[in-house]
């Protein structure tokens, strides 16, 4: 590939394209809150898209997030109930996800298994799991939940962030400094890029593939816990699908499914683009709500064609 | 014995087998067959029925995985199958006080069959001509079918007041559901293909090493095309099925995670994931033995939850199986263990 940005690049136009259209068609479209609501509204996919980008971009993909993140929120909201100390519930639940996530990796690792099939069997676990908490939604009441979820962070021009969306924003930041200025960044793109080599530069493959799937199942733990922030409650119906969205965010966002090509930062964008289309949907009014799943298809396909482009022409170049 | 225990068909026979046994065990009239109201009646006779378009599906489902490809479109196809047979068929009364379908009902049948080869063939060109990957090529047709789905249903529920439909997914033929008829015909229909004609042979060689078929003559294109069509076709005759037993075409839950149990009932089947071996008929056990498994359940009294939770493990336990590094740990413990004894 000639410009390794290019695609980053095509991705962030995109966005802005959209916001411009959205600006022209729609009063009150063009503000800060609208944008920073974007982030609110998404910030649970923000996050665990991000891990997702580091499974993708090790080769891999992790199709357990939504059902680790119906899990989080199933224990949160039980243990809460129980009378645990909030702060002791969120160490609890990140460490189950990333002790799930871990489990798989191990899995994947060992015994040479196909990422797909073990995620798949890992989400009837954890959805499977959700059901023998409760099958009913429990709602959390705790006094240290309902503060964090009521909090608003000023972000300037009367606009405001919530816990959740700052936590995304975060989490995007830590991811970018993890893919490019780590060793254990670069061993998942030279996994990515192709696993031989990398085992052939004495990088550590095995350890490595173990961590990117613990790092996912950490971030879905953790966006868990973001939603159970904006939802207040455990459900084991929370978050169906969304492994789909994040996937779909990381794709939109530049990274190659193949592996070994991709940004952070380009997840982020996706997931912008994602939340773009249901505003833009919103705003509009008069479009169902299943036009968001056409669109999102549609893109889907644009980004995938426009990857095989690039991969062609760098084939001929090289 | 020891040969019967390397039979293809063993495992899945032996798990099915010992499901019924503790049915049968537990709840003796679990495995009681009657004749009642001109047909077969019974707990089994209902497994077969539930079966049947999970059968069909994973036998397209099996054909797909057998070349290495993959298609987890299935779901998003049955509903947009059920819902194009639903809005054509429609139903109601007519002015003459007769029940009347809007669209004849070969015409119906036949639009939603050729929707779903359209997006059968639809992911095989995404694979084929584009290059993608198969779980990508078909997470596309996955996202965008449903949305699709409701877009033609526009978000409700479709009723079907047209008898005449109901036939497939709830009718009885010489005693038997006729769902289960149609998924034993289309069985034995690729079961003739695959082992009387050179197709089976093909599929195998693509799946085995894809470049070494194609160098060696085989129209691997070509093939892969008309596999990921007919697991489109598949898919549609399952979502009319599905549709035809509920008397109406939810967009939003017809199909609902059956690309999973399909996945899952070729695996049981012992079709490898990772291609070039296929057992139509392991798959077809495949089916029965999720099938059956749901019934257990149900007829234990265990909370339906626990499903979940038992097709995970199951999964977890045939994978391991399935692969060399863990048969390999396991051989090596046991000798290891031998040894020291």
């Amino acid at each position: 590939m000639k410009h390794p940005l290019l695609p980053l690049g095509i991705t962030i136009g995109l966005f802005v394209a959209m916001a411009a259209f959205g600006g022209v068609r729609y009063q009150g479209f063009l503000s800060l809150q609208v944008f920073l609501n974007l982030l609110i509204d998404n910030a649970f996919l923000c996050v665990v898209a991000v891990g997702m980008t580091f499974v993708i971009l090790s080769g891999g993909i992790d199709l357990s997030v939504g059902a680790v993140i119906a899990l989080t929120t199933m224990i949160s909201a039980a243990l809460l109930q129980a009378g645990w100390n909030a702060w002791a519930v969120m160490l609890a639940v990140l460490a189950i996800g990333a002790a799930f996530g871990a489990l798989q990796g191990f899995l994947i690792q060992r015994f040479g298994l196909a990422p797909f099939i073990v995620t798949l069997a890992g989400m009837f676990l954890a959805r499977g799991c959700c059901y023998l908490i409760s099958t009913e939604s429990i709602p959390i009441t705790d006094a240290t939940y309902t503060a964090i979820a009521q909090a608003r962070i000023p972000a300037g021009l009367d606009a405001s962030l919530t816990v959740g969306a700052a936590i995304a924003i975060v989490i995007v930041l830590a991811g970018m400094r993890i893919a490019h200025a780590t060793e254990f960044g670069r061993t998942v793109y030279a996994i990515g890029g192709g696993e031989s080599a990398a085992r052939l530069m004495g990088l550590p493959v095995a350890a490595t593939r173990v961590r990117v799937y613990l790092l996912s199942g950490f971030t879905a733990a953790l966006a868990g816990i973001v939603m159970t922030f904006y939802m207040l409650s455990g459900y084991s119906l929370h978050a169906v699908g969304l492994e789909l969205d994040a996937i779909a965010a990381v794709v939109i966002g530049g990274t190659l499914l193949a592996g070994g090509v991709g940004y952070v930062a380009g997840t982020l964008f996706g997931v912008l683009i994602l939340g773009i289309i249901q505003t833009l949907i919103a705003f509009d009014g008069t479009l169902s709500s299943w036009w968001t799943r056409i669109v999102v298809g549609v893109l889907l396909l644009l980004f995938c064609l426009l990857q095989r482009l690039f991969e062609a022409r760098s084939r001929r170049t090289a | 014995m020891k040969r019967l225990a390397q039979h293809a068909l063993f495992w899945p026979s032996a798990t099915l087998a010992l499901l019924l046994l503790v049915n049968g065990v537990l709840n003796p009239s679990f495995l009681a067959i009657s004749w009642r109201d001109g047909h077969l009646f019974g707990n089994l006779i209902d497994i077969l029925n539930r079966a049947a378009p999970l059968m069909i599906v994973s036998l397209g489902m099996t054909l797909v995985i057998a070349i290495r490809g993959l298609d987890i479109s299935v779901g998003a196809v049955v509903a947009i199958a059920a819902a194009v047979a639903a809005l054509l068929v429609g139903g109601g009364f007519s002015a003459d006080g007769a029940v009347a379908s809007r669209y004849p009902l070969w015409f119906a049948l036949g639009a939603a069959l050729m929707v779903a080869m359209i997006c059968g063939l639809w992911n095989g060109l995404l694979v084929v001509k584009a290059g993608m990957q198969p779980i990508v090529a078909t997470l596309i047709l996955m996202v965008a079918g449903r949305g699709v789905a409701q877009l033609l249903t526009g978000g409700q529920i479709i009723t079907v007041y047209y008898p005449p439909y109901y036939v497939l997914g709830s009718g009885f033929l010489l005693g038997l559901p006729v769902a289960l008829w149609i998924a034993a015909l289309l069985w034995l229909v690729l079961q003739l293909l695959a082992t009387r004609t050179g197709l089976g042979l093909f599929i195998r060689a693509i799946g085995g090493n894809p470049e070494a078929a194609r160098v060696a003559g085989v129209r691997a294109a070509d093939i892969a095309l008309c596999v990921y069509t007919f697991c489109g076709l598949a898919a549609g005759v399952a979502g009319l099925i599905i549709s035809s037993n509920v008397k109406s075409a939810d967009a939003n839950s017809a199909g609902q995670l059956l690309e999973l149990d399909a996945i899952l009932a070729v695996v049981l089947g012992g079709t490898a994931l990772t291609g070039g071996r296929f057992s139509l008929a392991g798959t077809v056990l495949g089916a029965l033995i999720i099938q059956t498994l749901t019934a257990t359940i149900y007829s234990l009294g265990v909370p339906p939850e626990v499903n979940l939770v038992v097709k995970a493990v199951l999964v977890f336990a045939v994978m391991l199986l399935q692969s060399a590094e863990f048969r390999a740990l396991v051989l090596r413990t046991v000798r290891a263990r031998a040894g020291a004894a």
